[in-house]
């Protein structure tokens, strides 16, 4: 049974200022531990987190949604058989299976400007929520970029989309990937961008946008900021840490609006 | 040089010191992905046995990441004070950690000793040390820093504030500083890890916190966690910049992944010091660190994780910096499986790092990915505690809503100095007392809605 209200500890009197972020602030305190209520709550998050790890990806919606676009899709899966194995073993997520490295190689396909791969990386539940409207908002804001097939990629890392872009032919590969859960975002995504894909890359060779989810970063913004650093990057020709985003100096346009800075 | 050991009934062979101390290594997940770990528990002790056994100067005379292709193997070799080094050159590993654990081997013996000790003895002597001789030895050794306060003198447990947003939002950060602030923290640092690493919303960033800082009067500092190249940057644009921030690895493969090399730290260090900042000292550099960093970044030669993370303080040290941070739990359960596995890789992390002259704290965390929970960090927070750690994390309920983590929290502050009476920066203590925040005993002063603090919203 819960306590009456009258004898919980009060929450700080700061509660004005909870209203200005998700954050766990003036949560009031009981000696130097917090409140009951808090311990709990943040338990129960915890639960919800370590759950949402766990659950399958679905790539059958996320490819009827990309088909309503116009999109081909294929579905690929990384070299880690399952999900304990994909948790301990990283390496196997960065690579494609046999079955699908086997597959792309018998198939041609044109050289595209832009390679797109959706992976479930930790967190499916962020792709199946974002990954079809996030797409849908970026063909609004691209003119003239030629784009693949969508790669759909079970137990996927990062660094899998270096080796689907390279099969794919694309000068560029975005890949978006669920972000490890927090208690407070079981469903953020984030979006990699990197030029030239090929086997060996490192992070250092990309550009994140992460944090896109329904209190995070909007469709539109993100959208955005992805779209000026495509931009940025066919136009210097690399991605990384010698492209700094600086698209806050663009101005954002209204929604639907034109593009970005024509270099 | 191969060696061998029979432990029970079977014959052991390693063939070079890489192997010897990978396979001496308490199991963890990170060295099993790398194919190093020792594959049975008696191999362990084994390699255990050998390496106790093993000369100090032969870790000296034989690198592990080869000197012709690494900076920071040349810079560990090239900076050996062997005059430092001379009172223990005839030791071997198991003597030295005899030697440490001596109550006649003070905290300034150690400290002299302190050029002298490279990366590699500091993790072998580790490897065949508990839990408890971690925390004993550590204790001892106090690295004190200073910016605009005092760090890490004896008795004292200071918190970088933590206040991340996942757009960066300015009321929002600034809601959870004057949170952490009425909770007592922030002395280390008001340190910020921006959602966008643009240049502009880093420098939005930096004048909020010296907006704050500088409109109360705060015996503090502030970090914003970008890459040191954007600082270096916005030093050039006259952002108000204190401290430069970068993550660090142990091996120049590894920096590399990173974007850095030890040319672009020292010119951050120069950028940073050119301002002239700081009103009681000239630390200027804030380094994070963590176990599988290397191995992560594919450039970790075959040497275990836990020797890799010694050799990033090697690197921290050359730079004079304010705050090393391990961040033990953050990477994963690919490198750190469990709260095991995280509770002792965080207090070698902190005892490598004092032993090495680097003023250690530790974000004591973990993702929710691994097997880990709330109760594994308080017995890590604890710990290190009774370590003597620098600093911790102070994040608003423990949940990073920017980096989807779990840390510790303000709340877990209080726990700690009430436990083992614990202050904060002698210059913090006194403005938070100075500002009724908290008391003469250094405890929460009760809280009143009209607080100075509050209206700055």
């Amino acid at each position: 049974m819960a306590q009456p209200p009258d004898r919980a500890p009060p929450r700080d009197p700061w509660t004005h200022l909870a209203a200005l972020t998700p954050a766990r602030i003036a949560l009031g305190r009981a000696g130097p531990g917090l409140p009951t209520r808090e311990v709990l709550g943040f338990a129960l998050s915890h639960a919800q987190a370590r759950d949402a790890v766990h659950t399958p990806f679905a790539a059958a919606p996320i490819a009827r949604a990309l088909a309503d676009l116009g999109l081909a899709t294929l579905s690929v899966e990384s070299a880690a058989p399952d999900r304990a194995t994909y948790l301990r073993r990283p390496d196997l997520g960065r690579r494609l299976s046999d079955r699908a490295r086997v597959e792309l190689e018998a198939r041609t396909f044109p050289p595209c400007d832009l390679a797109i791969v959706v992976a479930d990386g930790l967190s499916s539940a962020a792709v199946h929520a974002h990954a079809a409207p996030l797409i849908a908002a970026l063909l609004n804001r691209l003119e003239g970029v030629s784009i693949g097939p969508v790669a759909l990629a079970s137990q996927g890392r990062v660094a899998l989309g270096d080796e689907i872009g390279q099969a794919l032919g694309a000068r560029l590969v975005a890949v978006l990937i669920g972000e490890r859960p927090g208690l407070s975002a079981p469903d953020s995504l984030g979006v990699y961008l990197t030029f030239a894909p090929r086997i060996g890359l490192t992070d250092a060779a990309r550009n994140c946008i992460s944090n896109i989810r329904a209190a995070g970063l909007s469709y539109d913004e993100a959208t955005f900021k992805l779209a000026w650093l495509i931009g940025e990057a066919r136009r210097l020709g690399l991605t990384g840490v010698a492209l700094k985003d600086e698209s806050d100096l663009a101005q954002l346009p209204s929604v639907g609006g034109a593009i970005l800075p024509q270099g | 040089m191969a060696f061998h050991q029979t432990a029970g009934a079977q014959r052991y062979a390693f063939a070079d010191l890489r192997e010897l101390m990978a396979k001496a290594t308490p199991l963890r997940s990170g060295d099993a992905l790398a194919g190093i770990a020792a594959t049975t528990a008696q191999e362990n002790i084994a390699a255990k046995l050998v390496l106790a056994d093993l000369p100090l100067k032969a870790l000296l005379a034989e690198p592990l990441v080869p000197y012709e292709i690494d900076e920071v193997t040349r810079l560990i070799c090239d900076s050996h004070d062997a005059q430092a080094f001379a009172p223990i050159a005839a030791m071997t590993v198991g003597e030295f950690r005899e030697f440490l654990l001596a109550e006649t081997t003070t905290g300034e013996t150690l400290q002299r000793l302190s050029p002298g000790i490279t990366p590699e003895m500091a993790a072998a002597v580790s490897k065949i040390m508990r839990n408890q001789d971690l925390i004993a030895v550590a204790r001892k050794i106090r690295v004190v820093t200073r910016f605009r306060n005092t760090l890490g003198l004896p008795g004292t447990l200071s918190v970088r504030l933590q206040p991340n947003h996942p757009t960066d939002d300015p009321a929002g950060i600034t809601a959870s500083i004057l949170d952490g602030l009425m909770y007592g923290c922030g002395d280390a640092v008001i340190g910020i890890n921006p959602a966008s690493d643009s240049l502009a919303a880093i420098s939005d960033l930096l004048r909020l916190t010296d907006g704050i800082i500088r409109r109360f009067d705060i015996p503090t500092q502030s970090c914003v966690l970008g890459h040191v190249t954007s600082s270096i940057e916005l030093i050039e644009r006259g952002a108000p910049l204190d401290l430069v921030f970068q993550s660090i690895a142990g091996t120049q493969a590894a920096n590399a992944s990173f974007g850095v090399t030890l040319a672009l730290l020292k010119e951050g260090r120069e950028a940073a010091l050119s301002l002239k900042r700081g009103t009681v000292g000239d630390n200027v550099m804030y380094f994070e660190t963590g176990q599988g960093a290397a191995l992560s970044a594919g450039a970790h030669h075959g040497v275990d994780q836990q020797t890799l993370e010694a050799r990033a303080y090697a690197v921290a040290r050359a730079f004079d910096p304010l705050l090393v941070n391990t961040v033990v739990g953050f990477i994963g359960p690919e490198y750190l499986y469990d709260g095991k596995e995280i509770i002792r890789a965080g207090l070698e992390d902190h005892f490598c790092g004092k032993l090495l002259g680097a003023p250690m704290g530790c974000d004591v965390c973990y993702t929710n990915h691994a097997e880990a929970d709330q109760d594994d960090m308080d017995s890590l927070l604890t710990l290190l505690a009774a370590a003597g750690i620098n600093f911790i994390m102070g994040v608003p309920g423990a949940d990073d809503i920017m980096l989807n983590y779990q840390s510790t929290s303000f709340h877990d502050a209080l726990y700690v100095r009430e436990v083992f009476g614990l202050k904060r920066a002698p210059e913090f203590e006194a403005w938070l007392e100075g500002l009724r925040i908290t008391g003469p005993d250094g405890r929460l002063a009760p809280r009143n809605a009209a607080h100075p603090l509050l209206a700055a919203v």
